[in-house]
């Protein structure tokens, strides 16, 4: 029941992005560049999740168990450090160059978009190349 | 600043902003997890046993989701600008940024936003500011 659930929450997310328009990098790219022509549409993608999201969230923070009765997991990490910032950056500039962040980068993928299948690979091999660092630094 | 108005769509962003943050609750309170498409993803590539179908569970529906589309309307077509040396370069950055600062858009914009959490704010503001200079030095200071 755990794997329909995720599915479907997936399916749910991917038709968002598309209605939305943040699956178009060239619409982000327009909502990055406040100094060009600004189209400010993708601010209101932001605050309707946060408006559906809060409820729910503070919800599931009082329960133990998720409905399919797994425990729930929800983030535990409270400082503000080096890796945080470092890493949201440069997420950041790449976000910039491309337009793409993960999530509509994998919908343009199942859009058939030769573009965002080169994107995704070159996105596998940064957290791939992640996971190696972490490895050798005997981190989790 | 000017405001392009021809491509302001401001119904169809909090239509598809509202399904994001119906399906980041349905994952939270169904799954007990936060959908945060980086974490979920990246998490494949450092595989724990019993910790990896319901990441391609999630991520079959995301994919699946233009197909879906597809079966009832034609999928709007994405224009994507940038050539193969910036989708790679800037693919790069996205998937070691978003795990080294532990999310991306999804996880730390639209979950920890919605948490009210001041880590994934500072994220937020990080990467946002990060996506605006950059859009101004490629645009306006190097007119690429």
């Amino acid at each position: 029941m755990a794997n329909l659930y995720a599915a479907l929450a997936g399916l749910v997310f991917g038709l968002g992005l598309i209605v939305s328009g943040m699956a178009d990098p060239a619409k982000v790219l327009g909502f990055l560049d406040l100094a060009g022509a600004w189209d400010p549409s993708l601010a209101f993608v932001m605050a309707g999740a946060i408006a559906v999201g809060l409820g729910p969230f503070a919800l599931a923070r009082r329960r133990e168990r998720a409905v399919c009765g797994e425990p729930m997991r929800l983030p535990t990490a409270r400082q503000i450090d080096r890796p945080l910032v470092l890493g949201s950056l440069l997420f950041g500039i790449g976000w910039g160059v491309a337009g793409f962040c993960p999530g509509p980068a994998l919908v343009a993928l199942g859009l058939g978009e030769t573009k965002a299948l080169v994107f995704v690979v070159a996105m596998l091999a940064g957290m791939a190349g992640h996971a190696m660092l972490q490895r050798r630094r005997g981190g989790a | 600043m000017s405001i392009d108005w021809n491509a302001f769509t401001p119904w169809p962003a909090l239509a598809g902003g509202l399904l994001i943050g119906l399906a980041a609750a349905m994952f939270v309170l169904l799954n007990g997890r936060v959908a945060g498409i980086s974490g979920v993803l990246g998490g494949l590539l450092a595989p724990v046993r019993g910790d990896v179908a319901w990441r391609l569970a999630f991520l079959v529906g995301l994919v699946g989701a233009p197909l879906a589309w597809q079966a009832v309307a034609p999928a709007p077509v994405p224009t994507i600008d940038a050539g193969t040396g910036a989708l790679v370069a800037a693919g790069l950055l996205v998937g070691y940024g978003t795990r080294l600062g532990s999310g991306c858009t999804s996880g730390h914009g639209v979950c920890g936003l919605s948490r009210l959490s001041t880590r994934s704010l500072v994220a937020t503001l990080a990467f946002m500011g990060a996506g605006f200079a950059t859009v101004y030095l490629l645009r306006h200071l190097l007119g690429a």
